[in-house]
Order: structure tokens, then sequence, then C-alpha cells
């Protein structure tokens, strides 16, 4: 029997694993992380990690495709889970599935994160989860032939398996893309599915069990039950997300996000593009934070290259991140006010100071926005004179008085409260079981964060609090963005005071960037919870499999549980207090 | 029935904000005379985090804020101001390098030899594509190629969009000019 010494490390965890299940569970092979688990003994050791080992938390469901073999990984599909405990890095396990009949049994009844991601995944990737309850395609229509992300998949303007495409140099004369591909012909539809054919309104476009539901007659409601449509044209969704409702009255008997409106498959991209040239597109992901968002990509990177960066280029990214979050908080407060009907005053009060963090970015960074500040082993530029001195005028004068008044705005605010006091209530149980992660998560009172839980930059060197508040509901995740803002004006502070003196960069920039083969999973705490990129390299220029694991993607999947039996005007508020950005969810 | 204290000390922060926006033009016109807070002049204090208060709207096309130095807007090829000569060597970094690959090089070759130079013989930038990730001008080995300050870039054609190389040459003055820490800073280098 394994003791507790073997069980705090992650090879500990796998040499035990692999005593309790001898014929399902053995190490994987060399570049590769975890275990490689019997794919017909999955749920037994997922069952396993859960009951008995505390691995509550199944962070990212994804899958590889391997037509050939790479890495000494056989010809299958490697469907890759990361669990995490409490604290400490990600439990990998790897399944494999038949590269032609790929079926993989199902995790979503153990821990309802993955119900989302294995949609995702069967999506975008063709891997079928035996015993899914809902295993339809999340992101792209009925109508999309094939799964983008296996290998052999095309897309329309296919030029070339990577970039650089060799038509640019050395002799390079430009072709507009729409000339190659006349309107008309980049549309593929599956073999024996037409558009004539499609009855888009009764079941496809998922309003099948709606109908059935609003058939059944309720004895306690003499009212029909109404199937409702909100979005995907509706301000108060902050994008294009489309929320299905069934409604009693005006309360919510089922509802269901529906999304992929904004998709352009992020991940293909990412394959077909160098290490490098991925960097500017993740600022596009979560569009109002950019600079959080390249962060896990570079850290992934970094873990498979083997570098450090310095420690001024830490502390940067420190201060970076920091005024990221208190700008997301910041608008994401102010959004909730708009949708809560206190029109533009706090939003327009936060979209204030969200220029003056703009303007930090861009004298730092050049743009205001896509930051594209972040590189492996460092930052892009230095901090100058004027950006330090700015950015302490912001962190030490300006925005600790907007957090107050912010406060004084709304916390004891008796509309405020009336609104979002005991509206939405998310049980720390569901919120771990279904993969929330920041605010959403604290919230539920429970202190989880990867700013403690894996310390990166130099968060282990600074002094903070976990900010959490027990109640669940949306007032509760008001109080912790707040609390988090006060927060990061005092991580501010103190990196601003200690910003050491130093290179930014280590070593040198290679426009022909290597990386040695591998995967690697890098987390942050992004404001919206836990941003997870997983990169697999087979050695070459380009990344073998880029997957993006978007919190606001996982948190849209306790939408329909903590909605039940509010107000349709609640939903609104509730949707505002996850904190989505549809770029992210969508990729 | 909601309505309490703190839905009336809200509505005084509201109204706070509401008068300041009158006193600051009041202070501006006894000060400095009518019309005198909306110019150029005043929009670092305007705009300035802590000096500022009540209205800081920008009158865009009138007014404009100030780019930073490092501020990214699409590539530009740097010649030399008297040679006319431009620093480019048709390399190929920057297409290498380039996310969305909007950059296209046709390599100079001399007409009796056949032989590639060291220059190129076309080079066109499809800023309809340009992402303004600025890696063509931070790869670049030889300080070529720069992101501009140019922002306003409303075609009515596509193909206006398409710049090639007239409409990509800039003097080193130009550089000098928008860019004078790093062109200070590229400079020393080369002293050294």
């Amino acid at each position: 029997m394994a003791t507790e010494q073997t069980l705090e490390s992650i090879p500990g965890i796998i040499t035990h694993l692999q005593e309790r299940f001898p014929d399902a569970v053995q190490p994987a092979p060399a570049p590769y992380q975890g275990a490689i688990v019997a794919r017909d003994r999955l749920v037994e050791v997922a069952t396993y990690l859960r009951d008995e080992l505390e691995y509550r938390y199944l962070s990212n469901v994804t899958a590889v495709d391997y037509p050939q073999p790479v890495n000494g990984m056989p010809p299958c599909f490697d469907v890759v889970y990361h669990f995490f405990q409490s604290r400490g890095g990600p439990l990998t396990l790897h399944v494999q599935a038949d590269r032609e009949n790929p079926v993989v049994p199902s995790l979503a009844p153990l821990f309802p994160s993955a119900l989302f991601q294995e949609r995702e995944a069967w999506d975008l990737m063709g891997v079928r989860f035996e015993g899914h309850p809902d295993l339809r395609r999340i992101l792209l229509w009925e109508g999309f032939d094939g799964h983008p992300l296996r290998k052999n998949w095309k897309e329309v303007y296919y030029e070339e398996e990577h970039k650089p495409f060799s038509s640019r140099f050395p002799e390079g004369r430009p072709v507009p893309a729409e000339s190659r591909s006349p309107f008309g012909d980049n549309l593929r539809y599956p073999p024996g599915w037409s558009p004539r054919d499609w009855r888009p309104l009764v079941d496809v476009w998922g309003y099948a069990p709606h109908d059935e539901l609003a058939r059944q007659e309720n004895p306690d409601h003499p009212a029909d039950r109404v199937v409702l449509n909100m979005g995907p044209h509706h301000p108060s969704t902050h994008g294009v997300l489309r929320l299905l409702a069934t409604l009693e009255g005006e309360r919510i008997v089922k509802l269901e996000p529906m999304m992929g409106f904004l998709h352009r498959c992020h991940e293909k991209i990412g394959e077909r593009n160098t290490w490098w040239g991925n960097i500017p597109y993740t600022d596009r992901l979560d569009y109002v934070c950019c600079m959080t968002n390249e962060l896990p990509y570079v850290l992934a990177v970094e873990k498979l290259l083997g570098i450090e960066p310095p420690p001024r280029a830490q502390y940067i990214r420190v201060i970076m991140s920091e005024f990221t979050r208190f700008l997301n908080h910041a608008v994401s407060v102010g959004f909730m006010c708009n949708d809560m009907g206190v029109y533009f005053t706090v939003m327009l009060y936060a979209l204030e100071e969200r220029e003056h963090i703009l303007d930090l970015f861009e004298m730092v960074s050049g743009s205001r926005l896509m930051s594209n500040y972040m590189r492996f082993g460092g930052v892009a530029h230095d901090m100058s004179e004027e950006a330090v001195a700015l950015a302490r005028a912001l962190a030490f004068e300006r925005l600790p008085r907007v957090v107050d008044m912010v406060d004084q705005y709304l916390t004891e605010n008796e509309i405020f409260k009336a609104r979002t006091v005991g509206v939405g209530v998310l049980p720390p149980e569901m919120a771990v079981a279904y993969g929330c992660t920041g605010p959403m998560l604290r919230g539920s009172g429970i202190p989880y964060d990867v700013r403690r839980a894996e310390p990166y930059a130099a968060y282990d060197e600074l002094d903070f609090d976990i900010i959490t508040a027990p109640e669940g509901d949306v007032y509760a995740r008001y109080l912790v963005r707040l609390g988090e803002m006060r927060q990061s004006l005092r991580i501010l502070q103190q990196a601003l005071n200690r910003l050491p003196d130093g290179p930014i960069m280590a070593g040198k920039k290679s426009a022909t960037l290597k990386v040695p083969a591998g995967e690697a999973y890098g987390r942050i705490e992004a404001p919206k919870g836990e941003l997870g990129f997983y990169v697999v390299s087979d050695g070459g220029p380009n990344p073998y499999r880029y997957h993006i694991r978007a919190p606001s993607f996982v948190n849209l999947g306790v939408m329909e549980p903590i909605c039940q039996g509010h107000l349709i005007a609640d939903v609104v508020i509730i949707l505002a207090s996850v904190d989505i950005t549809l770029g992210e969810v969508d990729r | 029935m909601y309505i309490g204290w703190n839905v009336l000390k809200a509505l005084w922060i509201t109204f706070r904000r509401f008068v300041e926006t009158y006193i600051d033009d009041l202070k501006w016109l006894f000060k400095k005379g009518f019309g005198k807070r909306y110019t150029p002049e005043t929009l670092p204090v305007r705009q300035h985090p802590l000096t500022k208060r009540g209205i800081f709207t920008v009158q865009y096309p009138q007014e404009r804020l100030p780019l930073p130095e490092r501020f990214r807007g699409f590539p530009f090829l740097v010649y030399d101001d008297e040679t006319g000569k431009l620093r480019c060597t048709a390399c190929g970094t920057c297409v290498r390098v380039c996310p969305p690959q909007c950059i296209w090089i046709v390599r100079a070759t001399d007409p009796q030899t056949g032989k590639p130079l060291r220059e190129p013989a076309e080079f066109y930038v499809d800023i309809s594509i340009c992402m303004n990730c600025g890696f063509c001008a931070e790869f670049c080995p030889f300080d070529a190629i720069k992101m501009g300050h140019e922002i306003e870039i409303a075609a009515f054609d596509r193909a206006d969009l398409l710049l090639d190389l007239e409409k990509l040459r800039r003097p080193v003055s130009y550089d000098a000019q928008i860019h004078p820490t790093d062109y200070a800073q590229e400079q020393g280098r080369k002293g050294e």
C-alpha cells in the first residue's frame, strides 16, 4: 500500500495507481507526462481518483489526433484529462481510442465539468463519448462536414500544412484570398446531408427537448409552458450567445446555452501557425483581458523549452496580469449593473478607469487591446520610466479611490441587494463538480486560486489574500470581485515597489524557434477563472496540438442548474455574474 | 420600499460627478478664458489620471490623443535619406514570423549574372490582413521594417490596402521623428 509520502507528488500518485490497478494504468512513455489508462477501466480509475485521492476537479478534457506515430504515440486518438487537487500540478491521464472508431467512456456522469468539454471534443475531433447524456455538436452546426481538428481535415483556403507558406518568399506575389475560392465553393456538406431536408426548427437546433417539456402539464401551474429564445442578438448576453429556455409563467424550467456563433477554429489556426505566431492570436480570445491570455500559452511553452524568465520580467508579468484583473472586474461589475437597469452609470465609471489602464498597456506594449506583449522567456519591451510612473499613479492613487467609490455605490445599495441576494445560488459541491473557477468558485466559499495552488511568475513572493464569500449567489460573486480588485491593487503596490532591475528576456529571441517534443499544460488564474493551454510539440517549428481550456466556456456549463426556478429577468443578472466573453467561449 | 439611505448615497455620487463637470468648466473659464479648456495643449491635463476633473471627452477629428512612441500601426520600410537605398536585404525573416502571412517579397536578381541580390525587387504588405502584431519589426535583423503611426487608412477599394514598395517607403528621418528613443538606442548600438 502506498504511504502518505508517495501520494504527495505526481509520480508517487501514478505509482500508487499502478499498484492499485495493475492491468489498467501504466506510466506514459518519455516525452509525455502522467499515465495511460485502459479505455474500459477509465471510469473506475476516475472514480477512485475522485473518491479516494481527492482529485475532485477535472479541469480539462481534450483529444489529440495521431494519424501517424508521433513522439512514440501509436496511431490513435489520445484523449487527455487533466485532474487537479487543491494544490500542485496536473495529473494527466491519457486514454487511447481507436483511430477508425474512436469511442471512449464518458466522465460526464462523474465530473459534470466534462459535459461541455466532451461535446467540444466530439464536435472538433470526432471522439465519441459513450454514456454522455447529450452528445451533440456544440460549436459547429449540424451541416458541418467532418471534424476540423483531425489532421486530415483541410480548410477552404488551404495552402500548406504549416506556416510560413512558401508562396510568400522568395517569389511572392499577392493573391487576394477571395479570388482563390469564389463565393459558393467554400461550403461542403456531409455526405447524405442536404440543407433542403434539414428541419432546423424542430430538433437539430435543440428545440426538441424543450417542446417535449412544454407539452407536459404541471398540475400546480395552470398556464402553458412557453419556449423562449434569448439571443443570439441580445444586449445582455455580452456577445452572441443564445439561451434557449422553457418557461413556466416567468420562471425557468429548462435553460440551455448555445454557442459557436463566433467560432473560428482558433485551435486549427494555432496548429498551422508557428510557435511565435500564436501569441498575438491569443489576444483575440478574451478580448477584455488581453495580457492574461498570452501568459498561460507562454508558460506552457516555457515548460517545454525549460527556460525561466528573469526576475524583472516576472514582476512585469505580475503587474500586467493584475492590471488586467482590475480592469476585467471593474468592467464586469459595470456591465452587470447595466444588465440590471442601472444604465451606463457604473459601466461608464468603469470604462473610464479601463481607459487609463489601456493607456498604460499601449505605452508599454504598443497596442491597447491586442497587446502581444509576453514572449517565451520574458516580455517584449521593458517598462519605461514614464510607464512605471503612470502605473504608480494608478495603483497608488487613482484606482483605490475607484474601488471605494464602487463599494460605496453598490455594496449596501438596497436596490442592488434586492436584485442580487439569493439569486443564482451555486452550492460549493456543484461548483467543484462543474469545474467552475475564478470568482464563481470563490463566490461559493472555496478558497481555490491558481496563484496559490500552483504559483507562476512572481506570485509566490507577493503577499495577498484569497477572497471568498460563502453564499454562492450573485451578490457573493460581486463581493469577491470587489475584494479581488482591492487585492490586485495590494499586489500591484508591492510589485511596483519591488520591481527589480535587469534584463527582461532570458536568452535571445530567434525567429525560427523549435520546441522540444513533449506536452505541457500551462495555467494561470485569469480574471474569469482558470485559463489553461495544453500544447503538444513534435519537435518542429509549429505546435502539434494547441488546446485552450477557456474559463468562460466551462463556467457557462453551470448556467442551467443555477438558473432553474428563477425569473427570466434574473437570468440576465446570473449570466452577467458568470462573467463570460464570447470570444473565449467560442474560440 | 427599497429606496433607502444607501440608494440616496449612491445618487449623491452621481450628482457630485455631474456638478463637478460644471465646476471644472467654470474654473477653466475664469482662469484661462472662454473656450480654452478644449484645446490640444490642455489634453495632458484633461487626460492625466491624477489631474483630470469633469468631462474628459476628446473631440476626435479636431483634437487627437498623442500616440505613444511604441504604438504599433502598420509596417513601413526604412530608406536612407541621402542615398535613397532601402535597408531591407530581402532576407525573408519578416515573412517567416508574420502570423497572418500578409507579407510577400520578390527578391531582386542581378540582370547580368542572374544571381539573387540583397535587396527586394517587390515588397507587398496586405494591411487588410495585417494584425499589427509588430513581429516583423521586432525580428528584423537590419532594423529595416518599423511599425508606423498611421491609423486613418480607410479605403474605398480593397486593392488600395495592398501596399507595394512605393507606398511602404519612409525615410530614416521619419523613423527618428516618430520613434525618438528607439532611434537613439539604435544609433548607440551602431556606434559600439
